[in-house]
């Protein structure tokens, strides 16, 4: 691979967009008469021109990289790699970029539009998707995917006061950004097992990483992330909903570039996961599906929009199947499947120009009629032939018909599809005959589904006492964009060598780096006449045929999608999800958090005492050594049955009073301990303070409820019971074993040492209190302190009683 | 609430002072034996109580027009002046000083700083004790 390192720190052209997005807000306030998409428009033809500088370079193999760091001590850094691969997509999202912030100026209204903060969304989404292609670190990869849920949730909510629009946008961003923390943790699991966040020193590593223990499971994670951004089944979900969002936006985001993502990671990452047969499975398996059910429900559908939402899933799903048979090449010689990877990337920009147009038309349709519903549509030829002439062109491309560019790459695809059947690993020899059936029937559902799209809507019967607007065709700056794609579809056609050259074996050579030594080694010439022989050919032929007649017995088996309930699509399926989740946690968090301290000390104590007797009959910790106990005394005893007797007395009290005086009884027998140990500044604080606060108890007396048992239930008697019996044996336990294993000897000889000489004084428990550890009791008095206003502040400022506390209702 | 129980009123007119000399015997004598600024302010707190008990709230905030809530203040601010002092010697905070004086009035004396700190603690007892005990009984 030959590299030039351009110094030019072109990375900073990936922040183009969001800089230029600062001022927006200025533009549309400060200029009213000019359409602030005017001013956006200079972004993406600017980035455009001067990416198409790179061609040349790219062309021969080269690859350009600008790296700007952001934190240098993780290996984080901004990084712009342009090979074949990520400069395809750079242009794709320049070029289409420009095109629809041309159309939408023509669509959103100056006056009646948030302008300012359509472009600015609009901006951010550019820079993050420039940021996902060009990324070469994995971190700033998630970073700008992030990005890219989080402006596409902007945009596609944006009428948000629409309640769909809203739904829209939380689906897809709830599917999205599951799949982005996904794709984050496969980054991560890479990073450790190849110790770098950079994508070419981990392909460079492919090989190692084969082996590794979190292989299949990175490659899983990455693919999630992959299959939710793209769509792909059964995450495609999300995708039918975000066409609340404006036309232009979904002509952007929802069919050539965010969608897209995930077909650029799977590609991206193929030179890692490509040569695994999980790999090769999953992706076109679930390409196929996604491709097949996308294509089956497209045909369901009665609103423009939507159609082409789920004609989109099943293009992306095209996409991806041929990249995972692509990926076959690690295995097999066989040139086809070379060629399997050459037609993906040239059905992607095939698909990113005739859906892009399609889309427009779509907007356009609404615009002038006022509805998107296929049903009330009809006969628009006449009056707007321009818009026809685009739809058809799209429609047959999307179907797969000469003379189109749909055409040559459906062929490749089928061609491919084929050729699978020959592969001889990972049970492709047995199930393979499956891959080419399912690939010839849906291109029947999208030949199908292309036809009810174009041909419902433009002929047919006029019904146009029934739109909502009279009808006309589109003012023409808003069809120059979608005209311009429309072209581009046509060309493609008859140049598809071209732009295989400039374009399509660069990005070849970055997905399969190992196979070629130049992109001019990929060996592959396009024609779009292979004479009989082809396979391809007759399946057109079939395609086009049984494609014929299903559209035109539309109405026949149509009943035949209400076989499939509602209630068990996989939108009920989501829906029941996120209610039946969002329920369950309630009824969860509403079963253990009962309000009631009572429940939260019993968890406290429980918890606590079983963690802790667990702990020291796991860890075997329990130690009785009988000889570190003192002799028992006739006093201490004595004492002792005094003090269990009136803490009885408190527990079983049936009054207050009783209760407080019992508790008096217990603080005076632990002052007397105090006395028979020897502790005598203890016990005279002891007495003292019990004295006080028995006085205290007295005082507040009269403002004290009557004791009551707070309707304690037998069953709640016998729980308080065992809990508090298990948390006073833990005590028991953990006090006995720890006074029978002293690790450590005590400090206190220095204290008996020093107290005369060192701090001038006789009493060590004072001198300590003031002196050896001051500090502590410099805290203790500002917590009294503290006590003490807070008394004084609860009693004297206390609000009305009767004030109702709202907060807590 | 008016009580004229006379023993009691006199009694503890009498025994107050006892307790209180000896609250105030208990806090100087903290360092060699016994007692320190804490037992010592519990004491006169329990003292200020029993004339409490015998007289009514009013009569004692007559008695003793103190504001606890000040006295509790500064009893901080001594034990926090104390050991912030010493960083004006270029020692570590909380190093206490010691030394023997000849006073005109008590003659040989040893003083040490340890015990302006135990003032502290003597008074923030003192004030925050009587405050929670007059916040409560003179709540209605």
């Amino acid at each position: 691979m030959v590299g030039r390192r351009i110094l030019l720190e072109f990375v900073l052209f990936i922040f183009l967009p969001v800089i230029f997005a600062i001022l927006v807000p200025f533009a549309y306030k400060k200029i009213k008469g000019i359409h602030t998409g005017w001013f956006v428009l200079l972004v993406p033809l600017v980035l455009f021109s001067y990416y198409v500088s790179f061609l040349p370079l790219v062309m021969d193999g080269g690859h350009a990289i600008s790296e700007m760091k952001w934190i240098p001590s993780l290996g984080i850094a901004f990084t712009s790699y342009i090979d074949g691969l990520s400069l395809l997509f750079t242009l794709l999202i320049t070029g289409i970029g420009s095109l629809v912030v041309l159309y939408s100026v023509f669509y959103m209204d100056r006056e009646k539009e948030d302008l300012g903060s359509f472009y600015v969304y609009l901006l951010i989404f550019m820079t993050a998707m420039l940021g996902v292609v060009q990324s070469d670190n994995t971190m700033t990869l998630y970073l700008f995917w992030e990005l890219t849920s989080i402006s596409s949730f902007l945009l596609i909510g944006f009428w948000y006061t629409k309640d769909k629009s809203r739904f829209g946008a939380l689906k897809s961003m709830m599917i999205t950004v599951f799949g982005g923390l996904m794709m984050l943790g496969a980054f991560i699991l890479l990073s450790i097992m190849g110790e770098t966040f950079s994508v070419r020193e981990l392909i460079a590593q492919a090989p190692d990483l084969m082996n590794q223990p979190y292989f299949t499971l990175a490659l899983v994670l990455l693919l999630l992330g992959a299959f939710t951004k793209s769509a792909q089944f059964p995450f495609y979900i999300w995708l039918p909903d975000a066409m609340e969002a404006p036309t232009p936006v979904s002509a952007y985001l929802h069919s050539a570039t965010m969608v897209k993502a995930g077909i650029y990671l799977v590609a991206r990452f193929t030179p890692i996961f490509g040569s695994a047969s999980t790999w090769i499975w999953l992706v076109t398996g679930i390409g196929l599906l996604t491709l097949f059910w996308g294509s089956f429900f497209a045909v369901k559908q009665t609103d423009l929009k939507a159609i082409l939402a789920f004609s989109t899933v099943s293009q992306l799903g095209l996409i991806m199947s041929l990249l995972g048979a692509g990926a076959i090449s690690y295995h097999a010689t066989a040139a086809i499947f070379g060629f399997a990877t050459y037609a993906a990337i040239f059905h992607l920009i095939n698909h990113a120009a005739f859906k892009g147009g399609l889309f427009m038309i779509a907007g356009i349709i609404d615009h002038e009629t006022g509805t998107r519903d296929i049903r009330k549509l009809g006969g628009l030829m006449s009056v707007m032939p321009i818009s026809f002439t685009v739809a058809a062109i799209g429609s047959l491309s999307m179907a797969g018909l000469p003379p189109f560019s749909g055409f040559l790459s459906k062929e490749m695809f089928l061609e491919s599809m084929v050729a699978l059947r020959h592969f001889e690993l990972f049970n492709f020899d047995t199930w393979g005959i499956m891959f080419p059936i399912v690939a010839w029937v849906a291109s029947v559902f999208t030949f199908t589904y292309s036809m009810y799209f174009v041909l419902k809507t433009f002929i047919g019967q006029k019904k146009f006492e029934q739109l909502p607007k009279q009808p006309h065709e589109a003012p023409i700056g808003m069809l120059i964009a979608p005209m311009i794609l429309a072209t581009i579809v046509i060309l493609v056609f008859f140049i598809p060598n071209v732009i295989g050259k400039w374009i399509i074996k660069p990005a070849v050579m970055a997905i399969q780096p190992t196979l070629y030594a130049s992109p001019s080694a990929v060996d592959i010439h396009v024609k779009a006449w292979h004479g009989f022989g082809a396979a391809g050919l007759w399946l057109t032929i079939g395609v086009v045929v049984f494609g014929t007649l299903l559209y035109l017995t539309i109405p026949k088996w149509q009943p035949f999608y209400r076989i499939q309930p509602e209630k068990l699509s996989l939108n009920k399926g989501y829906d029941a999800l996120m209610r039946g989740s969002e329920k369950g946690l309630n009824r969860v968090s509403r079963l253990y958090m009962t309000g009631k301290i009572r429940t939260y000390l019993l968890y406290m104590f429980a918890f606590m005492s079983v963690t802790i007797i667990a702990i020291l009959f796991i860890k075997d910790a329990f130690v009785l050594d009988m000889n570190s106990f003192a002799a028992i005394t006739l006093y201490g005893s004595l004492n002792a049955i005094v003090l269990i007797l009136s803490v009885g007395f408190v527990v079983f009290a049936k009054s207050r009073l009783a209760a407080i005086i019992a508790l008096g009884g217990v603080g005076y027998s632990v002052a007397l301990f105090f006395v028979i140990f020897k502790a005598p500044d203890l016990a005279l604080t002891q007495l003292v303070i019990e004295t006080v606060s028995v006085a205290l108890f007295l005082l507040a007396f009269k403002h004290l409820p009557a004791l009551s048992t707070h309707g304690e239930t037998k069953r709640n008697k016998v729980v308080n019971l065992i809990v508090s019996l298990s948390v006073g044996v833990m005590v028991t336990l953990v006090a006995l074993s720890s006074h029978s294993q002293k690790m450590i000897p005590s400090i206190s000889q220095y204290y008996k040492d020093t107290v005369e000489t060192e701090a001038a004084g006789g009493n060590i428990v004072n001198v300590i209190l003031v002196d050896y550890r001051g500090f502590d009791t410099l805290f203790e008095i500002a917590v009294l302190a503290i006590a003490g206003i807070a008394v004084l502040g609860m009693i004297r400022l206390r609000v009305s009683r009767k004030e109702p506390n709202d907060e807590n209702k | 609430m008016k009580t004229n129980d006379v023993i009691l009123q006199t009694t503890a007119k009498v025994v107050f002072f006892i307790i209180f000399l000896f609250s105030i015997h208990i806090f100087f004598a903290g360092h060699y034996a016994p007692g320190g600024g804490f037992v010592g302010g519990l004491l006169t707190t329990g003292a200020i109580v029993l004339l409490l008990l015998a007289f009514d709230l009013r009569t004692i905030q007559q008695i003793l027009p103190f504001n606890f809530t000040i006295m509790t203040a500064f009893g901080l601010l001594l034990a926090l002046g104390t050991a912030a002092g010493s960083i004006f010697f270029n020692v570590p905070f909380f190093t206490h000083a010691f030394s023997d004086f000849d006073l005109p009035l008590f003659g040989h004396t040893s003083l040490h700083t340890a015990m302006l700190f135990d003032s502290g603690v003597y008074l923030v007892v003192v004030g925050s004790a009587i405050t929670i005990i007059q916040s409560i009984g003179g709540d209605d």
